[in-house]
């Protein structure tokens, strides 16, 4: 399936999704990237489409970007090892929104990924299996990576 | 356990008919791990039924710290994610904030970052090799027969790396544009020697291993990774090439010249330990090919596209988004940055080869024994830098 061949395919079957060429050197060294953005309610069934129906079943990476006011866009890379599509797959959550769908019943690689994202932003993922902090102790306070989140300031438990 | 049901501690029941079972901690400091890694493993007899991996011992704040740091100062920041890889991670920064500002890199400084990162994964795989073996320990007649050999070699590619930037560890070799330093004179013909050197024991250490039925029996059959399971966890490098996929970021999308070069990429179908030894021992030998035709074919010209830094903040990437990919030797490190115009990237996130590749640990040893685990997490090889950044 060409770069072209996909986003017709992603359009047909996601009129929400907004496809974008992600220019061929957005991607370095990522042969043919798509850059698609999906509301937040089509992330999970997105995920399942680009698996079984695209062929993206390696796993990435998946984190999140807090865009301050605009809120919390939670984003995933997947990509089809045999014809070297790459998919960057992204939602924007809204302003105030902390909670998406979870992609772990979809890709088991996104079980850690998403502990760390709930770890760094707050983002509450439904459908986690075992939704606890990764990187940091359990009784960290606050999520590091958002953008409220002073560097200068000493948080518990370095008062 | 069913495979479409994920969770992260999984259980196998296997009627052990005692039971009992027992809750046992392998960590926080275990020489076995290579960092701080604890895995609470839920034990039937000597046989694991559950793990729990809890990681984080060495988080740094990578990810908050380059948000604060300039394109010029994260750089050498980036060497401490991986420090046995240092090079590979400073690869990938740099590529992606290149391809944001569209920067172009000379020829000359493209493949001198080749011949870095190829070293670096001999080093690396070195390092791993001694290690490894040492962890499988008596089996391999007193354990530390390999891994003195193996820190041998390695140490004179450190020597190699003072010679080129000063350091022996963290290197700071790569910067926007190009590479900071060109090779010294004499350096070439001092690396030729090391890799010939290298290349005339590689044999060596496999005849030691591979005629050594101990080895044998802990390496193959162990730690069963199925395609299926490597792509969908997402697991990289050797690991993914030891289960029988066929790629390499360098060969399906070449960065930096690799194009110019050949070299095959090794491919293992049995997804055991003994797959990726072997799809690790290749790799030694393609490395040094790939060294001896960058050298060979070394361009002239500068080594960088942009002129001396003056200061700290004097590179500024225009607003964009970009993730870059290199194959490190534990497989794919990615950087995913967003620049918003400043002299610091607004948002970066490392893709750590180890942590996907440590997240197939609570899949694959359930059913081992204890023995086993410390072969499974060698053949991982993980570095706790990159998991835990």
């Amino acid at each position: 399936m060409t770069h072209e061949q996909a986003k017709t395919f992603i359009s047909e079957r996601f009129g929400s999704a907004q496809v974008e060429p992600a220019s061929a050197e957005a991607t370095a060294g990522g042969g043919m990237a798509l850059t698609v953005t999906v509301p937040a309610n089509d992330w999970r069934p997105f995920a399942s489409f680009a698996k079984n129906e695209l062929g993206c079943r390696f796993f990435s990476f998946s984190s999140a970007v807090d865009w301050k006011e605009q809120g919390l866009e939670v984003v995933a890379k997947v990509d089809n090892l045999d014809t070297g599509l790459s998919l960057v797959m992204k939602t924007k959550l809204g302003p105030g929104v902390s909670e998406c769908q979870s992609l772990v019943p979809v890709y088991r690689g996104a079980n850690w990924m998403e502990r760390e994202c709930y770890d760094m932003f707050g983002i509450r993922f439904n459908g986690h299996p075992d939704l606890r902090r990764i990187l940091l102790g359990d009784d960290w306070v606050g999520h590091p990576l958002l953008k409220s989140y002073a560097v200068d300031t000493p948080y518990p438990p370095y008062r | 356990m069913t495979l479409d049901t994920p969770q992260a501690t999984t259980h196998v029941e296997l009627d052990y008919s005692g039971g009992e079972r027992l809750t046992m901690n392998m960590g926080p400091q275990h020489p076995s791990a290579h960092g701080v890694f604890r895995a609470i493993l839920t034990l039937e007899g000597e046989t694991v039924v559950g793990v729990d991996a809890v990681i984080g011992y060495l988080h740094r704040c990578h990810e908050k710290l380059s948000e604060t740091l300039t394109y010029a100062q994260y750089p050498s920041i980036a060497s401490k994610t991986d420090y046995v890889a240092a090079m590979t991670s400073e690869f990938a920064y740099v590529m992606a904030a290149e391809t944001i500002g569209k920067i172009e890199v000379p020829k000359r400084a493209q493949y001198l970052r080749v011949i870095a990162a190829e070293l670096q994964r001999i080093a690396s795989h070195l390092l791993w090799l001694g290690t490894w073996c040492m962890d499988m320990g008596g089996a391999l007649g007193g354990g530390a027969t390999i891994f003195l050999y193996a820190i041998r070699e390695r140490e004179s590619i450190l020597d190699l790396f003072e010679s080129l930037v000063g350091a022996r560890l963290l290197y700071g070799f790569y910067q926007v544009g190009g590479t900071r330093y060109d090779i010294p004179p004499g350096w070439a013909d001092a690396c030729r020697k090391t890799i010939d050197m290298i290349d005339s024991r590689i044999g060596e250490y496999e005849g030691l291993l591979e005629n050594n039925p101990f080895f044998q029996a802990r390496a193959q059959g162990v730690g069963y990774i199925s395609r299926e399971l490597a792509e969908d966890v997402g697991i990289a490098g050797p690991l993914l090439r030891g289960s029988g996929v066929n790629f390499d970021l360098r060969r399906s999308a070449p960065y930096s010249s690799y194009e110019d070069f050949t070299f095959t990429v090794p491919v293992e179908t049995a997804g055991d330990c003994f797959a990726r030894y072997r799809v690790r021992m290749v790799e030694f030998r393609e490395s040094i090919k790939i060294i001896r035709q960058a050298l060979d074919k070394l361009p002239d010209g500068a080594i960088s596209s942009r002129p001396g830094l003056k200061s700290v903040a004097q590179i500024r990437i225009p607003k964009g988004e970009a993730y870059s990919r290199v194959e490190g030797p534990r497989g794919e490190v990615g950087c995913y940055l967003i620049a918003d115009g400043s002299a610091k990237p607004y948002r970066m996130k490392w893709r750590g080869a180890s942590f996907s590749n440590l997240a197939v640990l609570p899949h694959i040893i359930p059913g081992h024994k204890v023995a086993d685990v410390v072969a499974i997490m060698g053949s991982v090889d993980p570095v706790f830098g990159e998991v835990d950044r």
